[in-house]
């Protein structure tokens, strides 16, 4: 009979385990791929991203549909899904990764972590590595997760003409700001 | 053994939960989003085909300045520099009132004829769930003749200034290369200039276009006119590139028809690609946002 007890309380913790995931389907995801002294502000978000945060062994994921970026102009946008990153073809962008740093990051108690992310951005069809630091915010049982780094265009095959290179730059900071909910 | 079974599956089911834990798509465990229904864009990248309207809209809360130029027949030759040195134009502006509805004004040298339009599509080519596959707008449109009477000595009424076009769009963007619309449209004329004319002028227009890359498109315009046209005139038909960079589409054009409103190219074409009498043209369309989009 303990035998059983040790298990189903094996079993127990496990589920525990489980609820140690967080997850949202509204973060944000912003970026900026203004050139220097352009005119108009070649920027955007995405309100509608879907991250899941894995407390237990630090994987998480990002999935963000490419035609849920809004512009302040239609035509940009038009052109951000039409020429840009092609969102028929390549209608997501998803990030697989880990943080590395896991181990020091308590979910279940307020604070602000470093994290360092590392993982596998699939965008426009182009999977790559990529490496950023951020941070973990844990208040009141809400986890945000928040980071930023750049993306090369040029690295997923996103070409800018260069009749709109003097606006476009072949650099987008990306800005990640995910509140997220434990997952159950 | 018979008595280890059970925490033998006990530990199989440990092991599976944490192997389901290990594994690494945690995306699918919140679900899969929807699919949502989509309305098709970028159709064709400018609100004309080349003269006939297109099935595309511009952006709701968006102004198209559109300037159109078209010149003398190539024809002549150095003397007139391949008819650059004729040119007739329009200037115009269009305005994105809804995904679906947009309203227009212009101007033309020709005639010194103001025109307007509204534009409407009931239904829009989608895709997802409820879709539907072609896009069906309705254009309505007026054009005010402002040249001085032929015969002021007789009474002129303002109204025989006017002619009205009525267009039905039905297209369809078969793949992100190909588009295709064809428009039956009636041109009716308050005043014509023979007793033996007609007022009302019936025909169907063919547009489309074929990208061949992402910013340049080739594109063709032609409308069969069935009945009303006199000798002389002509069916017109354009063939044009379209060239997109950043807000500006320039469509170059070489076409035997120098009208740029409906009643003009669809009634007074008199150009015979037969015979060569063929012109260039452009249309250079800047768009501007006049709304901001972002809340």
């Amino acid at each position: 009979m303990k035998k059983y007890l040790f298990l189903f309380s094996l079993l127990a913790i496990t589920a525990t385990a489980s609820a140690q995931k967080y997850f949202t389907k509204n973060g944000t995801i912003s970026f900026d791929a203004t050139a220097s002294g352009s005119p108009e502000n070649i920027t955007a978000d995405n309100r509608t991203v879907t991250c899941v945060v894995d407390g237990s062994n630090g994987n998480i994921q990002f999935k963000s549909t490419m035609k849920a970026f809004t512009f302040e102009r239609a035509l940009m946008q038009e052109h951000f899904n039409e020429n840009y990153v092609e969102s028929d073809k390549y209608p997501e962008a998803v990030f697989k990764g880990v943080i590395t740093n896991v181990s020091t990051i308590s979910f279940g108690k307020d604070g602000s972590y470093p994290a360092t992310v590392k993982g596998k951005l699939t965008l426009h069809g182009v999977e790559k590595e990529v490496e950023s630091a951020g941070t973990i915010i844990v208040a009141k049982g809400k986890v945000t997760a928040k980071a930023n780094f750049n993306v090369l265009l040029s690295d997923y095959n996103i070409k800018v003409p260069s009749v709109v290179a003097d606006k476009v730059s072949n650099t987008a900071k990306i800005a990640v700001n995910c509140g997220l909910e434990p997952l159950k | 053994m018979r008595f280890s079974s059970k925490p033998t599956l006990l530990v199989f089911l440990i092991l599976f939960t944490s192997w389901l834990h290990a594994q690494d798509d945690l995306l699918g465990l919140v679900g899969e989003d929807e699919p949502k229904k989509e309305y098709v864009k970028a159709a064709f990248k400018s609100s004309r085909v080349i003269n006939a309207h297109s099935m595309e809209f511009i952006n709701p809360g968006t102004m198209d300045f559109r300037i159109l130029h078209r010149f003398g027949n190539i024809d002549q030759g150095l003397k007139n520099f391949f008819g650059l040195d004729q040119a007739s134009m329009r200037m115009g502006f269009d305005f994105g009132l809804r995904p679906n509805l947009m309203v227009g004004v212009g101007r033309s040298t020709y005639k010194k004829e103001v025109d307007g339009f509204i534009k409407y599509a009931p239904l829009r080519q989608s895709k997802g769930p409820g879709s539907f596959p072609v896009t069906v707008a309705l254009v309505a449109g007026m054009t005010v003749d402002g040249l001085p009477w032929s015969d002021p000595t007789r009474e002129n009424y303002f109204t025989s200034r006017l002619a009205y076009y009525f267009s039905a769009i039905v297209g369809r963007k078969f793949s992100d290369a190909f588009t295709l619309q064809i428009t039956p449209t009636v041109v009716h004329k308050n005043l014509v200039q023979l007793q033996t004319d007609v007022n009302d002028i019936m025909g169907v227009g063919v547009g489309g276009r074929l990208k061949l890359n992402k910013r340049m498109a080739l594109t063709w315009d032609y409308t069969q006119v069935f009945n009303g046209l006199t000798d002389g005139y002509q069916n017109p038909l354009s063939l044009g590139l379209d060239i997109e960079s950043g807000g500006h589409v320039f469509q170059l054009h070489i076409s035997n028809s120098a009208g740029m409103n409906e009643r003009a190219f669809i009634t007074e074409t008199t150009g015979q690609w037969g015979k060569g009498e063929v012109r260039m043209g452009f249309n250079l369309s800047r768009m501007f946002q006049l709304k901001k989009k972002k809340s």
